[in-house]
């Protein structure tokens, strides 16, 4: 069947596999409602809880890093290095907070007769929607992209391909290459099984619990709500879902950044670049693109919208990541995967500048293993001619090298300006929509896309970043 | 390894899904000048087969698919890697920082 003739058809596919009409939520041109498409097809934070208790979902423990705390503090100014906290995440079914978002999923698929349960996800993601269809008796197909083609695998993926079969679900496996979606239309037509999207609103309901918990967590050990919560960021629906659960708890007030692994120059789709990288996801080459353009996942409305919720955005490189890994297993015995180390990263980082009485939480965690840990990464890239070695991190080249902090002090997340992101998103948006003005409706709804409305004055500031936009050409 | 599958046996089948001229427009150069292919493990439908014939196979999901039988009993072949001499020194050194002058 020719690719151009099934990809004409997925609006209609969609609608069929995910059960949301997506036109009822559109306004005037781009302008459409998202809030009310999270109220009416989401559930309340409330019934999520029941959902996700029901599989044993969430109400992970929070861990105070005292260790790290302490090393860190011991490299920042005077009355510096804010207190580090981790939301142990991998204590999850299949092994992170992925299963928060596959929850919702699956038993919404369960109730409205569906047999079974696709997603597309080379990540854990596949685990988590595999896991709790496995607990609701639902067959589940993922795919992945998961070799190159030489016919070699990612390792990191290959394990997570593992872990969906354990759990009893078909893994099909494919190579590199963005046509992944294609297939899945076929599928999601040839079974008749529901869409367990990362971008419905039920998978980002599902995070809402994650932002709640862990703000009620940090006041009950320390009397008040986190200053920082750190979010490794690739679709946006972690940063999403977490932001929105602490503004239904009422911490609205806590800034949500999100952190992903440099990957800059790596191009997605190719061949080539794809088994040069020690990171398949929590990367820019997921990150940027969905925060400027969140428009381009699988359902028609993605409701991961990262730019509404962020607060700042920081880069961190590989080599820095796989230290943070050692760091937490070698001084608060904890061994964890990728994801987490991310924002932890980030965290150690972002902590120097803060005060010694403000908290800093880290979100997520997630469970590590063959394929995931950094001797097995960093086996694989020297395999596929990666240099590693211990030096400056800040003299990384993804793709060519990984290099190892070779003092704590060296770990910098190098922020990106939210500006340089809004700026993008709205080229983006001119491009894709071939139009440059818009109405006054359409920019009260930008405003609220872009996270302009606490400035002081929101529509000139929208003005101004779309001037920039136009030199930016 | 068993040369011959027998009908039931766990297998690996693999299958060329879009030609090189088949593949989307926007992909880049190194990845439009290779096939779209796939891998699935499944259970053998036939009496028997051996590598490199075409076969079917029914899916952990329970749908029947074709493809040419690569693997049989095939292996996960993910491992930790080897040690890695500069991850194992980064413990190490930041436990001695952190006991520097304790009193800190």
């Amino acid at each position: 069947m020719e690719y151009s003739e099934v990809m004409a058809r997925k609006n209609q596919v969609m609608k069929n596999a995910v059960g949301i009409d997506y036109a009822r939520f559109e306004k005037q041109g781009i302008h459409f409602d998202y809030e009310r498409m999270m109220e009416q097809v989401g559930y309340t934070l409330e019934q999520i809880r029941e959902i996700q208790g029901e599989t044993s979902v969430g109400q992970t423990p929070l861990v105070e890093l005292k260790n790290i705390t302490r090393l860190v503090r011991k490299f920042s100014a005077p009355g510096k290095g804010a207190r580090i906290f981790l939301k142990d995440e991998a204590a999850n079914p299949s092994g992170s907070f992925k299963d928060r978002r596959a929850s919702v999923s699956v038993y919404h698929a369960a109730k409205h007769g569906y047999k079974g349960v696709i997603a597309a996800t080379s990540g854990n993601y596949g685990a988590g929607v595999a896991s709790q269809a496995a607990k609701r008796g639902l067959k589940c197909i993922i795919v992945q992209e998961a070799f190159d083609s030489r016919g070699i695998g990612q390792p990191e993926i290959l394990e997570k391909g593992r872990a969906c079969e354990a759990f009893g679900a078909e893994v099909l496996q494919l190579s590199v290459g963005p046509e992944l979606f294609y297939i899945f239309l076929l599928l999601l037509e040839e079974t008749g099984y529901f869409n367990a999207s990362l971008y419905t609103p039920f998978g980002i309901a599902g995070v809402e619990t994650l932002g709640w918990e862990l703000a009620a967590q940090t006041r009950e050990l320390t009397g008040r709500f986190p200053d920082t919560v750190v979010v490794t960021h690739a679709g946006g629906g972690n940063l999403t879902g977490t932001a929105r659960g602490l503004q239904k708890i009422g911490a609205g007030h806590t800034k949500v950044v999100g952190a992903s692994v440099d990957l800059h120059g790596l191009h997605m789709a190719s061949d080539g670049d794809f088994n040069r990288k020690s990171f398949t996801t929590g990367h820019t080459g997921f990150g940027i693109p969905f925060a400027v353009f969140p428009d381009r996942s699988d359902v028609p409305r993605n409701a991961a919208r990262a730019l509404r919720y962020m607060d700042g955005y920081y880069l961190v490189s590989q080599g820095e990541v796989f230290y943070t890994t050692e760091l937490l297993a070698s001084l608060e015995g904890l061994q964890r995967g990728p994801a987490g180390n991310t924002s932890l990263c980030a965290a150690i980082s972002l902590a120097r500048q803060m005060d010694q009485d403000q908290l800093i939480v880290v979100q997520e965690t997630e469970y590590t293993g063959a394929g995931k840990c950094p001797s097995a990464q960093l086996t694989f890239a020297r395999q596929n001619g990666i240099a590693v070695r211990r030096g400056n991190p800040s003299e990384s080249i993804p793709g060519k090298n990984v290099i190892l902090p070779a003092h704590p002090e060296q770990i910098s997340a190098q922020q990106i300006p939210l500006d340089e992101l809004r700026i993008s998103y709205l080229r983006q948006l001119q491009k894709s929509t071939a139009r440059a003005e818009f109405s006054g409706e359409e920019k009260d709804f930008l405003v609220q896309e872009l996270h302009l409305a606490d400035r002081e004055n929101p529509m000139q500031t929208l003005e101004e970043l779309f001037q920039q936009a136009q030199g930016t050409r | 390894m068993d040369s011959m599958a027998k009908k039931g046996d766990w297998v690996k089948i693999h299958r060329v899904l879009l030609e090189p001229s088949q593949r989307a427009p926007q992909v880049p150069e190194d990845t439009a000048r290779v096939p779209l292919e796939m891998r699935l493990n499944g259970f053998l439908l036939e009496e028997t087969a051996v590598p490199g014939q075409e076969v079917g196979i029914r899916t952990l999901a329970g749908r029947e698919v074709r493809g040419t039988l690569v693997e049989i009993q095939p292996r996960y072949t993910h491992t930790f890697g080897q040690p890695i001499p500069e991850l194992l020194e980064i413990g190490i050194r930041a436990r001695a920082l952190l006991e520097e002058g304790a009193e800190q």
